[in-house]
Protein backbone atom coordinates (compact mmCIF):
# COMPACT_ATOMS: atom_id res chain seq x y z
CA UNK A 1 0.00 0.00 0.00
CA UNK A 2 2.99 2.36 1.17
CA UNK A 3 4.08 3.02 -2.72
CA UNK A 4 4.25 6.65 -2.42
CA UNK A 5 6.79 8.30 0.60
CA UNK A 6 4.56 9.85 3.61
CA UNK A 7 5.45 12.69 2.90
CA UNK A 8 4.47 12.81 -0.59
CA UNK A 9 1.01 11.27 0.54
CA UNK A 10 0.71 14.09 2.93
CA UNK A 11 1.07 16.91 0.50
CA UNK A 12 -1.65 15.28 -1.66
CA UNK A 13 -3.64 15.25 1.19
CA UNK A 14 -3.11 18.76 2.74
CA UNK A 15 -4.21 20.19 -1.33
CA UNK A 16 -6.94 17.48 -1.33
CA UNK A 17 -9.07 18.24 2.39
CA UNK A 18 -8.81 22.27 1.07
CA UNK A 19 -11.52 21.06 -1.87
CA UNK A 20 -15.30 22.11 -1.42
CA UNK A 21 -17.10 20.03 1.31
CA UNK A 22 -13.58 18.23 2.53
CA UNK A 23 -12.08 18.82 5.70
CA UNK A 24 -8.64 18.16 7.53
CA UNK A 25 -7.75 15.33 9.55
CA UNK A 26 -7.87 17.92 12.59
CA UNK A 27 -11.16 19.20 12.11
CA UNK A 28 -12.72 15.42 11.52
CA UNK A 29 -11.20 14.89 14.93
CA UNK A 30 -13.63 17.27 16.16
CA UNK A 31 -16.79 15.61 15.34
CA UNK A 32 -15.65 12.12 16.34
CA UNK A 33 -18.25 12.54 19.42
CA UNK A 34 -20.76 13.83 17.70
CA UNK A 35 -20.43 11.28 15.29
CA UNK A 36 -20.45 8.30 17.18
CA UNK A 37 -23.47 9.26 19.34
CA UNK A 38 -25.45 10.06 16.11
CA UNK A 39 -25.73 13.64 16.67
CA UNK A 40 -24.80 14.76 13.14
CA UNK A 41 -26.97 16.23 11.25
CA UNK A 42 -26.99 14.85 7.50
CA UNK A 43 -24.69 17.12 5.30
CA UNK A 44 -22.42 16.90 8.77
CA UNK A 45 -22.51 13.15 8.52
CA UNK A 46 -21.75 13.18 4.31
CA UNK A 47 -19.07 15.30 4.59
CA UNK A 48 -17.51 13.02 7.96
CA UNK A 49 -17.47 10.26 6.32
CA UNK A 50 -16.28 10.91 2.85
CA UNK A 51 -13.53 12.30 5.17
CA UNK A 52 -13.40 8.66 6.38
CA UNK A 53 -13.79 7.09 2.79
CA UNK A 54 -10.49 8.79 1.07
CA UNK A 55 -8.24 9.16 4.13
CA UNK A 56 -6.58 6.17 5.54
CA UNK A 57 -4.91 7.54 8.46
CA UNK A 58 -8.14 8.56 9.98
CA UNK A 59 -10.08 5.20 9.04
CA UNK A 60 -7.40 3.71 10.81
CA UNK A 61 -7.34 6.16 13.92
CA UNK A 62 -11.07 6.00 14.04
CA UNK A 63 -11.16 2.14 14.25
CA UNK A 64 -8.33 1.91 17.04
CA UNK A 65 -10.44 4.68 18.68
CA UNK A 66 -13.54 2.37 18.90
CA UNK A 67 -11.39 -0.44 20.17
CA UNK A 68 -10.24 1.41 22.84
CA UNK A 69 -13.44 2.25 23.90
CA UNK A 70 -13.93 -1.70 23.76
CA UNK A 71 -11.49 -2.62 25.38
CA UNK A 72 -12.14 -0.85 27.85
CA UNK A 73 -15.58 -1.42 28.36
CA UNK A 74 -14.76 -5.22 28.15
CA UNK A 75 -12.19 -4.94 30.91
CA UNK A 76 -14.32 -2.80 33.47
CA UNK A 77 -17.07 -5.30 32.79
CA UNK A 78 -14.62 -7.86 33.90
CA UNK A 79 -13.79 -6.18 37.01
CA UNK A 80 -17.66 -5.69 37.72
CA UNK A 81 -17.97 -9.37 37.04
CA UNK A 82 -15.10 -9.80 39.61
CA UNK A 83 -16.74 -7.67 42.12
CA UNK A 84 -19.83 -9.32 42.18
CA UNK A 85 -18.80 -12.72 42.63
CA UNK A 86 -16.57 -12.05 45.65
CA UNK A 87 -18.59 -9.22 47.51
CA UNK A 88 -16.54 -8.87 50.70
CA UNK A 89 -18.56 -9.83 53.93
CA UNK A 90 -16.57 -7.61 56.35
CA UNK A 91 -18.54 -4.52 54.12
CA UNK A 92 -21.88 -6.09 54.29
CA UNK A 93 -21.03 -6.20 57.59
CA UNK A 94 -20.15 -2.53 58.57
CA UNK A 95 -23.31 -1.23 56.52
CA UNK A 96 -25.70 -3.36 58.48
CA UNK A 97 -23.64 -2.63 61.69
CA UNK A 98 -24.92 0.87 60.68
CA UNK A 99 -28.66 -0.03 60.13
CA UNK A 100 -29.21 -2.17 62.01
CA UNK A 101 -28.76 -1.22 66.05
CA UNK A 102 -31.71 1.80 65.10
CA UNK A 103 -34.00 -1.20 65.15
CA UNK A 104 -34.01 -0.99 68.99
CA UNK A 105 -34.52 2.40 69.21
CA UNK B 1 -24.98 0.53 32.51
CA UNK B 2 -22.81 -1.78 34.00
CA UNK B 3 -25.00 -3.11 36.50
CA UNK B 4 -26.56 -6.72 36.69
CA UNK B 5 -29.52 -5.82 34.61
CA UNK B 6 -32.43 -6.40 36.68
CA UNK B 7 -33.12 -7.43 40.31
CA UNK B 8 -36.17 -7.84 42.13
CA UNK B 9 -36.23 -4.61 43.86
CA UNK B 10 -36.87 -3.08 40.29
CA UNK B 11 -40.35 -4.09 40.07
CA UNK B 12 -43.15 -3.01 42.25
CA UNK B 13 -40.20 -0.61 44.06
CA UNK B 14 -42.81 0.58 46.84
CA UNK B 15 -43.81 -3.36 48.26
CA UNK B 16 -40.17 -4.17 48.30
CA UNK B 17 -39.29 -0.68 50.41
CA UNK B 18 -41.70 -0.98 52.77
CA UNK B 19 -39.89 -3.41 54.87
CA UNK B 20 -36.68 -1.74 54.87
CA UNK B 21 -38.73 1.35 55.99
CA UNK B 22 -39.75 -0.62 58.97
CA UNK B 23 -36.32 -1.81 59.20
CA UNK B 24 -36.60 -6.01 58.89
CA UNK B 25 -33.77 -6.84 59.49
CA UNK B 26 -33.55 -9.86 57.12
CA UNK B 27 -35.04 -7.78 54.38
CA UNK B 28 -32.20 -5.04 55.42
CA UNK B 29 -30.09 -7.49 54.67
CA UNK B 30 -31.27 -9.16 51.26
CA UNK B 31 -31.28 -5.48 50.31
CA UNK B 32 -27.62 -4.36 51.07
CA UNK B 33 -26.52 -7.94 49.71
CA UNK B 34 -28.63 -7.56 46.52
CA UNK B 35 -26.77 -4.27 45.81
CA UNK B 36 -23.75 -3.96 47.52
CA UNK B 37 -21.81 -5.73 44.70
CA UNK B 38 -22.45 -2.85 41.97
CA UNK B 39 -22.16 -0.25 43.68
CA UNK B 40 -19.30 -0.91 45.11
CA UNK B 41 -17.94 -1.93 41.70
CA UNK B 42 -19.04 1.51 40.68
CA UNK B 43 -17.08 2.97 43.46
CA UNK B 44 -13.76 1.31 42.42
CA UNK B 45 -14.05 2.27 38.71
CA UNK B 46 -14.34 6.12 39.87
CA UNK B 47 -12.46 6.53 43.17
CA UNK B 48 -9.57 3.23 42.02
CA UNK B 49 -8.37 2.94 45.42
CA UNK B 50 -10.30 -0.20 47.02
CA UNK B 51 -10.74 0.84 50.63
CA UNK B 52 -11.70 4.15 49.64
CA UNK B 53 -14.24 2.64 47.54
CA UNK B 54 -15.18 0.71 50.62
CA UNK B 55 -15.99 3.78 52.82
CA UNK B 56 -17.72 5.35 49.78
CA UNK B 57 -20.01 2.55 49.72
CA UNK B 58 -21.05 2.64 53.23
CA UNK B 59 -21.69 6.35 53.03
CA UNK B 60 -23.63 5.62 49.85
CA UNK B 61 -25.74 3.00 51.70
CA UNK B 62 -25.99 5.47 54.63
CA UNK B 63 -27.42 7.97 52.35
CA UNK B 64 -29.76 5.71 50.87
CA UNK B 65 -30.84 4.12 54.24
CA UNK B 66 -31.70 7.91 55.23
CA UNK B 67 -33.61 8.93 52.62
CA UNK B 68 -35.24 5.80 51.73
CA UNK B 69 -39.01 7.28 53.05
CA UNK B 70 -38.41 10.05 51.33
CA UNK B 71 -37.97 7.71 48.31
CA UNK B 72 -41.17 7.96 46.42
CA UNK B 73 -40.45 5.95 43.22
CA UNK B 74 -40.19 8.60 40.81
CA UNK B 75 -37.52 7.08 39.40
CA UNK B 76 -36.31 3.55 39.62
CA UNK B 77 -34.84 2.74 43.07
CA UNK B 78 -31.73 1.46 41.30
CA UNK B 79 -31.14 4.48 38.99
CA UNK B 80 -31.59 6.79 42.36
CA UNK B 81 -28.79 4.46 44.32
CA UNK B 82 -26.60 4.78 41.20
CA UNK B 83 -26.78 8.67 41.35
CA UNK B 84 -25.85 8.26 44.96
CA UNK B 85 -23.45 5.84 44.81
CA UNK B 86 -21.70 8.06 41.71
CA UNK B 87 -21.69 11.68 43.99
CA UNK B 88 -20.78 9.71 46.57
CA UNK B 89 -17.76 8.67 44.79
CA UNK B 90 -16.88 11.71 43.36
CA UNK B 91 -17.04 13.54 46.67
CA UNK B 92 -14.07 11.10 47.35
CA UNK B 93 -12.16 11.70 45.06
CA UNK B 94 -12.48 15.33 45.46
CA UNK B 95 -10.40 15.16 48.60
CA UNK B 96 -8.02 12.57 47.29
CA UNK B 97 -4.24 13.72 45.99
CA UNK B 98 -3.74 11.79 42.87
CA UNK B 99 -0.79 9.09 41.79
CA UNK B 100 1.18 8.92 38.90
CA UNK B 101 -1.49 10.96 35.84
CA UNK B 102 0.10 11.49 32.82
CA UNK B 103 -0.50 15.26 31.48
CA UNK B 104 -3.50 14.92 28.49
CA UNK B 105 -1.73 17.15 26.22
CA UNK B 106 1.31 14.32 25.66
CA UNK B 107 -1.63 11.97 24.76
CA UNK B 108 -3.63 14.09 22.08
CA UNK B 109 -3.69 13.09 18.55
CA UNK B 110 -1.21 15.56 16.22
CA UNK B 111 -1.18 16.78 13.21
CA UNK B 112 0.75 18.96 10.70
CA UNK B 113 0.50 22.61 10.19
CA UNK B 114 -1.55 21.88 7.03
CA UNK B 115 -4.23 19.64 9.43
CA UNK B 116 -2.89 16.31 8.21
CA UNK B 117 -3.04 13.40 11.05
CA UNK B 118 0.61 12.16 11.85
CA UNK B 119 0.04 9.37 14.61
CA UNK B 120 2.17 6.35 14.11
CA UNK B 121 -0.24 3.99 12.81
CA UNK B 122 -2.10 1.80 15.36
CA UNK B 123 -2.45 -2.24 16.15
CA UNK B 124 -5.83 -1.36 17.96
CA UNK B 125 -6.97 -0.58 14.31
CA UNK B 126 -7.09 -4.31 13.64
CA UNK B 127 -8.48 -5.30 16.89
CA UNK B 128 -12.31 -6.00 15.88
CA UNK B 129 -11.35 -9.17 14.85
CA UNK B 130 -8.94 -10.19 17.51
CA UNK B 131 -10.79 -13.02 20.08
CA UNK B 132 -11.96 -11.78 22.95
CA UNK B 133 -9.87 -13.84 25.30
CA UNK B 134 -6.81 -12.78 24.07
CA UNK B 135 -7.56 -9.42 25.05
CA UNK B 136 -8.39 -10.17 28.59
CA UNK B 137 -5.78 -12.17 30.24
CA UNK B 138 -5.56 -11.17 33.39
CA UNK B 139 -2.41 -9.86 32.55
CA UNK B 140 -3.87 -7.62 30.28
CA UNK B 141 -6.89 -6.80 32.04
CA UNK B 142 -4.05 -4.87 34.88
CA UNK B 143 -1.73 -3.69 31.95
CA UNK B 144 -5.39 -1.80 30.44
CA UNK B 145 -6.91 -0.57 34.36
CA UNK B 146 -2.82 0.79 35.16
CA UNK B 147 -3.27 2.36 31.57
CA UNK B 148 -6.65 4.03 32.42
CA UNK B 149 -5.77 5.20 35.85
CA UNK B 150 -2.81 7.22 33.87
CA UNK B 151 -5.35 9.42 32.37
CA UNK B 152 -5.89 12.96 34.69
CA UNK B 153 -8.88 12.36 37.23
CA UNK B 154 -10.57 15.36 35.24
CA UNK B 155 -10.97 13.38 32.30
CA UNK B 156 -10.69 9.75 33.42
CA UNK B 157 -14.09 10.74 35.57
CA UNK B 158 -16.30 12.00 32.49
CA UNK B 159 -15.29 8.80 30.75
CA UNK B 160 -16.11 6.59 33.05
CA UNK B 161 -19.44 8.47 33.48
CA UNK B 162 -20.10 8.31 30.05
CA UNK B 163 -18.85 5.66 28.48
CA UNK B 164 -18.99 3.24 31.45
CA UNK B 165 -22.04 4.17 33.93
CA UNK B 166 -23.57 5.77 30.58
CA UNK B 167 -25.08 8.71 32.30
CA UNK B 168 -26.27 11.64 29.49
CA UNK B 169 -23.80 14.52 28.96
CA UNK B 170 -26.22 16.67 30.80
CA UNK B 171 -26.25 14.49 34.25
CA UNK B 172 -22.84 14.26 33.73
CA UNK B 173 -22.18 18.26 33.60
CA UNK B 174 -24.60 18.68 36.89
CA UNK B 175 -22.84 16.07 38.75
CA UNK B 176 -19.20 17.31 37.95
CA UNK B 177 -20.35 21.06 37.63
CA UNK B 178 -18.75 21.28 33.82
CA UNK B 179 -20.20 22.71 31.52
CA UNK B 180 -22.28 19.93 28.64
CA UNK B 181 -19.42 21.37 25.69
CA UNK B 182 -16.82 20.88 28.62
CA UNK B 183 -17.93 17.26 28.59
CA UNK B 184 -18.07 16.41 25.12
CA UNK B 185 -14.64 17.73 24.66
CA UNK B 186 -13.19 15.71 27.77
CA UNK B 187 -14.63 12.58 26.50
CA UNK B 188 -13.62 12.91 23.37
CA UNK B 189 -9.85 13.93 24.94
CA UNK B 190 -10.36 11.12 27.49
CA UNK B 191 -11.08 8.42 24.56
CA UNK B 192 -8.20 10.05 22.53
CA UNK B 193 -5.80 9.83 24.93
CA UNK B 194 -6.74 6.16 26.20
CA UNK B 195 -6.19 5.41 22.75
CA UNK B 196 -2.66 6.25 22.98
CA UNK B 197 -2.32 4.81 26.13
CA UNK B 198 -3.60 1.34 25.05
CA UNK B 199 -2.08 1.12 21.92
CA UNK B 200 1.96 -0.05 22.93
CA UNK B 201 0.01 -2.98 24.77
CA UNK B 202 -1.13 -4.20 21.19
CA UNK B 203 1.65 -4.04 19.98
CA UNK B 204 2.96 -7.20 18.63
CA UNK B 205 -0.64 -9.24 18.91
CA UNK B 206 -1.05 -11.97 16.68
CA UNK B 207 -3.95 -11.14 14.46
Amino acid sequence: MNIMPSSVRQRIRSIMFKLPLMITCAEFEEFITAYLDGSLNNKQRRIFEFHLAVCRECRDYLAAYRSAMTVTRDVLDAETADTLADVPEDLVSAVLATRIPQNRR
Amino acid sequence: MNLPESTDLDSGTGQKLAPLAGRDKAATEQFVRANLGWMLAVARRIVVDGSIAEDVVQDAFSNVFRHLEAFRGDAALKTWMHRIVVNQALMALRKQSRRNEQPIDELLPEFDAAGCRVDEPSMLSHLAQTPEALLLSSDRRQQVLANIDRLPDSYRVVLMLRDIEELSTAEVAEMTGLTEANVKVRLHRARAALKKLLSPLFEGTAL
